[in-house]
């Protein structure tokens, strides 16, 4: 295995507020190899974002209280300076949001927009900035890119916009791509052109991308690895063979019977029973045990550890490996 | 696979006169420009010409991405909004012109559920006032009565009747949702129309609210028009699914037959778009990628309204050497009308689909 | 945006309008009596009602007499552009009077509000980029008792303190720069400029704070910010750009409800603007100039909505597409 791009442990993100401690992160540990497409799948409350926001920094420690260690190509992140981490920010890790209507400037120009941030990192006459800003535009697919860069965001149509924000960034060619639910906001066949887009732009620029959603049908198509994430931790990981044919672990189980799915009809679907965990009243043991349907004893006394199974699948979950093969064969992928 | 068990109000479907009936719709908004007085220079084209027939304990899904004009039909067959041209039959009656006492009326057989359960509830008033509204307004239970009512109906739906007297901001999103279902169902209407009544909520709510209003219509013999752009929700739920695009119906059939073998290139996308949660399903998918942005309602396109961005149309024009344009000549040209394929399918396309685009089983 | 720019102009004129005609129906047509009589004031001689009634066509039909007001104002009356007419008070034309107490108001509006946008807006940004803090409250709490505390407290307080105790500044009145100097006139100005700008800056801070704190919490300061641009950039270009555009509107209009007179500043100070003649004039009952400042007002008001309107649709884009 070479070495990681990035490698993230125990990361605990809490933020205290008037109702108590949110731990929003708690004990998170990944890793993302170069050039890999990770997907990273939970519900709102797992942690997803919260954990992103806090590799790139824009977690300010003002409002969280924020341990662990999160090491970029060797370097600690955490540990690094605010200068230090704005040239990494947008150079070597980009992000982009899910609400592209939102996340663009409104009263400055597209291509000034994304000039601006490569002038920000690089030494380059602003003429020449423009002339890149307008070549990515390109490479995304906008027509007439050197018109569209002197338009404003409300010109553009939400695919359109979200195409931009893919251009800017990428326009410094970064190592990572941290995508938070990316096409939520978009519609269906606009979703497939934007994750068409990103597979494409990932072989071309070698970039490894951490696609963030709650959409087990996106992380199906577009990840090589998958990370399920429940109360600010990892409860199941693996590839999508193993997360969808070999799932582990009962909140896995959960989410897949309770969706429609596309070759897997159904009646009724089987909704996790409960409601998402309070973040400040996490149960002692594991934060699943209200909702599984196959608790005991152990489950609420004693958080179970991310234990691997076969290569890079890994469960984090007290049941005995045969009961759980059992539970998967009998009752699982019968019903599904 | 496993096949999907009917129930008796499911076959009942298609054997007798349509519930709700649509002819013709059309909705066209005005737009309008100047600088002192306002003159109309165009129209939104939201709905140019629609069919549908939705019949009695049947879930008819309405699919299409923003700007189709499926909700704008949904409110029009409603009567929220007046249709441009065309007619609209509830169950024999023509009720396109209804007005004053006689569309309150109406209210009664028509109901809808709406997307967003944080806006759609006045959150001044308690449930128990939310859910029992109507039934003051139109009298259908004496006043004594109606709390014992609203009580049964938040039961049913799976809401805890002691709550009557909270308010909406007091619940989650998927109560609220149910909320909004136990007021549609309050005057006990036949249809309901839902539009897009999960879109807003998180996963696992979302099939507690899926499975609500699938129990729902098997025990209260409810009829849906479903409207929703998730195709994995629309056929989870739906009888029969129709596809618009542009402000018109484009394909239109039996759920399974539909899915399985999708005749008109713009189903034939939207199916490719949808994620699935099955890698090697999804691997063994079609890829469709459509070019650019749907168009604009203001001026559709000529001919067939998908013709810019249709794969099909384009992959035959390059195929083609006599034909120059990106696109075949009779697309840009000539409209297609709906023109069946089986008994139940229909699709408006002058080259139609014959692959599959996602193997799934027709049974 | 030229379609744009022509409907607000084309808007403005049909305000300005009936602007005039409310003045003309307030003045002079609602009132019962004899208008002469009205006009002329305190100084009725048969003369002087003679004159009046010639000058305003009173023998004529009202409509005649308001287009024969509207003409003069538009066109211009024998003492000039616009018609401002005459005061039977004073018997000085109008328009002088009004011309040369204006350039005393305009200093005045214009000084305080360059003390008040300097003062409010660097409050109001230092408080929103350090919410909640002690420093962030302390210019909030102050913010509300400035507030509270109106120019006819503030004004003779800041004299007593100023002028008659501490002898570190001049007394009351205007000193015109050309005549004295710049000390003088300066020293003069500073107590008006600052007494009046306190409400103000106040005002201009909680508002810039508000509207700052909202615009950071906006998704594209955070996309800024993951770009990786400098705080500061992200501040400046990202944050104040959107943030301060709509107090652009409330100083515009600010700045023109000044202009039409600071009543009570000046009468305090003893500055010879607008706002004392409206109240020398309301004491002795002379229509024709009451009239007349009102017009002037009004026209102010509607002048700095049109320009208003037409800086933000530069500022902000997404106004212009209508």
């Amino acid at each position: 295995m070479p070495e990681p791009l990035l490698e993230v442990k125990d990361l605990k993100v809490h933020f205290p507020t008037h109702d108590g401690l949110v731990k929003a992160v708690d004990g998170l540990t990944f890793t993302v190899q170069p050039g890999e497409t990770l997907g990273v799948v939970g519900e709102s409350g797992s942690g997803k974002s919260v954990s992103f926001l806090t590799v790139m920094g824009l977690i300010s420690r003002k409002s969280a209280v924020i341990e662990g260690q999160v090491f970029f190509q060797g370097h600690d992140l955490l540990q690094m300076t605010n200068d230090e981490l704005r040239e990494i920010r947008g150079a070597k890790i980009a992000m982009i949001f899910q609400d592209p209507m939102t996340s663009l400037h409104p009263f400055y120009k597209v291509g000034d927009q994304i000039a601006e941030m490569i002038l920000a990192h690089e030494d380059v006459s602003k003429k020449d900035a423009a002339r890149r800003a307008v070549e990515m535009l390109g490479e995304v697919n906008i027509p007439q890119p050197e018109e569209r860069a002197k338009q404003y965001p409300h010109e553009f149509s939400g695919g359109m916009r979200q195409r931009a924000m893919i251009a800017m960034a990428l326009s410094l060619n970064p190592d990572l791509l941290i995508a938070d639910e990316p096409t939520t906001a978009l519609d269906v066949t606009v979703q497939a052109q934007i994750l068409e887009l990103i597979d494409h732009l990932q072989s071309e620029f070698n970039t490894a991308v951490a696609l963030i959603t709650h959409d087990l049908g996106v992380v199906a198509e577009h990840t090589d690895h998958i990370q399920v994430m429940y109360a600010g931790r990892i409860v199941e990981e693996g590839t999508g063979d193993d997360i969808y044919y070999k799932p582990m672990m009962p909140y896995t189980w959960g989410l897949l019977r309770s969706i429609p799915r596309l070759g897997h009809d159904t009646d009724r679907l089987t909704p996790i029973k409960g409601a998402p965990p309070s973040l400040i009243f996490l149960p002692d043991g594991c934060a699943f045990s209200p909702r599984c349907p196959y608790v005991f004893d152990e489950c609420r006394l004693v958080q179970p550890e991310l234990l691997p199974i076969d290569g890079r699948h890994a469960t984090r979950c007290h049941l005995s490996y045969t009961d759980r093969q059992r539970i998967l064969d009998e009752e699982i992928l019968t019903s599904s | 696979m496993t096949t999907v068990e009917t129930t008796p109000a499911r076959e009942a479907r298609r054997s007798g006169e349509p519930l709700l009936r649509l002819e013709g719709i059309v909705k066209h908004f005005p737009i309008t420009r100047g600088i002192i007085v306002q003159k109309k220079v165009g129209a939104v084209h939201a709905v140019d010409g629609v069919d549908l027939d939705v019949y009695p304990g049947e879930t008819v899904g309405l699919v299409g991405e923003t700007g189709c004009g499926k909700s704008t039909l949904a409110r029009v067959a409603m009567r929220l909004y007046d249709a441009t041209a065309g007619r609209i039959v509830l169950e024999g009656r023509d009720i396109t012109d209804l007005k004053g006492e006689e569309l309150r009326n109406l209210r009664r057989d028509m109901q809808m559920v709406f997307q967003d359960p944080y806006a759609s509830l006045n959150p001044r008033k308690t449930v128990g006032t939310i859910v029992g509204g109507p039934m003051r307004l139109h009298k259908t239970v004496p006043r004594d009565k109606i709390k014992e009512a609203v009580q049964a109906l938040m039961e049913l739906v799976g809401l805890n009747p002691e709550h009557y007297n909270r308010y909406p901001h007091e619940f989650s999103g998927g109560q609220r949702q149910r909320i909004g279902v136990a007021r549609a169902l309050a005057l006990r209407p036949k249809l309901i129309v839902c539009d897009e009544p999960v879109s807003a909520l998180d996963v696992s709510i979302q099939a507690q609210i899926l499975n609500l209003l699938s129990d729902l219509q098997d025990e209260l013999n409810l009829t849906y028009l479903f409207i929703a752009h998730d195709l994995s929700v629309v056929r989870h739920i739906s009888d029969r699914v129709a596809v618009m695009y542009l402000g018109k119906i484009v394909e239109r059939g039996d759920r399974d037959d539909l899915y399985a073998q999708p005749r008109h290139p713009y189903t034939g996308a939207l199916l490719s778009a949808v994620p699935i949660a099955d890698p090697r399903l999804a691997r063994e998918k079609q890829r469709i990628i459509l070019e650019g942005d749907v168009p604009s309602p203001i001026d559709p396109p000529s001919g067939c309204r998908f013709h810019t961005r249709c794969p099909r149309s384009r992959a035959l024009a390059k195929a083609d050497p006599q034909v120059s344009e990106p696109w075949m000549p009779r697309c840009a040209a000539e409209e297609p009308e709906l023109t069946p394929f089986s008994d139940t399918q229909i699709a408006a396309c002058h080259y139609p689909l014959d692959r599959p685009i996602i193997p799934l089983d027709p049974s | 945006m030229i379609r744009y720019i022509i409907r607000r102009v084309l808007w403005a004129i049909l305000v300005l309008l009936i602007v005039v005609f409310l003045t003309y129906v307030i003045f002079f047509l609602l009132p019962t009596g004899d208008p002469a009589v009205r006009l002329a004031g305190k100084a009725r001689t048969p003369e002087i009602l003679a004159q009046i009634r010639e000058h305003y066509g009173l023998d004529h039909p009202w409509y005649v007499q308001y287009l024969l007001f509207l003409k003069r104002a538009v066109l211009g009356d024998q003492y000039g552009w616009p018609g401002l007419g005459q005061s039977f008070t004073t018997k000085v034309p109008l328009k002088e009077t009004i011309f040369s107490r204006i350039a005393v108001t305009a200093q005045l509006a214009l000084g305080a509000a360059f003390v008040w946008i300097v003062i409010g807006l660097s409050i109001g940004i230092l408080a929103a980029l350090r919410p909640r803090t002690l420093g962030d409250r302390t210019a909030m709490g102050l913010a509300v008792l400035a507030i509270s505390m109106p120019v006819f407290f503030l004004g003779p307080l800041a004299l007593y303190i100023f002028w008659f105790k501490l002898e570190w500044l001049p007394g009351t009145g205007y000193y015109p720069l050309g005549e004295y100097g710049f000390g003088e006139w300066f020293g003069h100005w500073i107590l008006p400029w600052v007494v009046l700008s306190v409400l103000y800056a106040a005002f201009y801070a909680r508002l810039t704070r508000s509207n700052l704190m909202e615009t950071m919490t906006e998704d594209y300061i955070r996309t800024a910010r993951a770009k990786g641009l400098s705080e500061t950039r992200v501040v400046l270009r990202h944050g104040l750009r959107a943030g301060l555009t709509p107090i652009v509107t409330v100083f515009g209009l600010d700045l023109a409800a000044l202009l039409g007179g600071a009543i009570i500043t000046e009468t305090i100070f003893n500055l010879p603007g607008i706002g004392q003649l409206t109240v020398q004039s309301v004491g002795t009952q002379d229509l024709s100039a009451i009239a007349v400042i009102t017009l002037v007002a009004a026209t102010f008001v509607v002048v700095a909505n049109l320009i208003v309107d037409i800086v933000y649709a530069f500022l902000d884009p997404r106004v212009r597409l209508s």
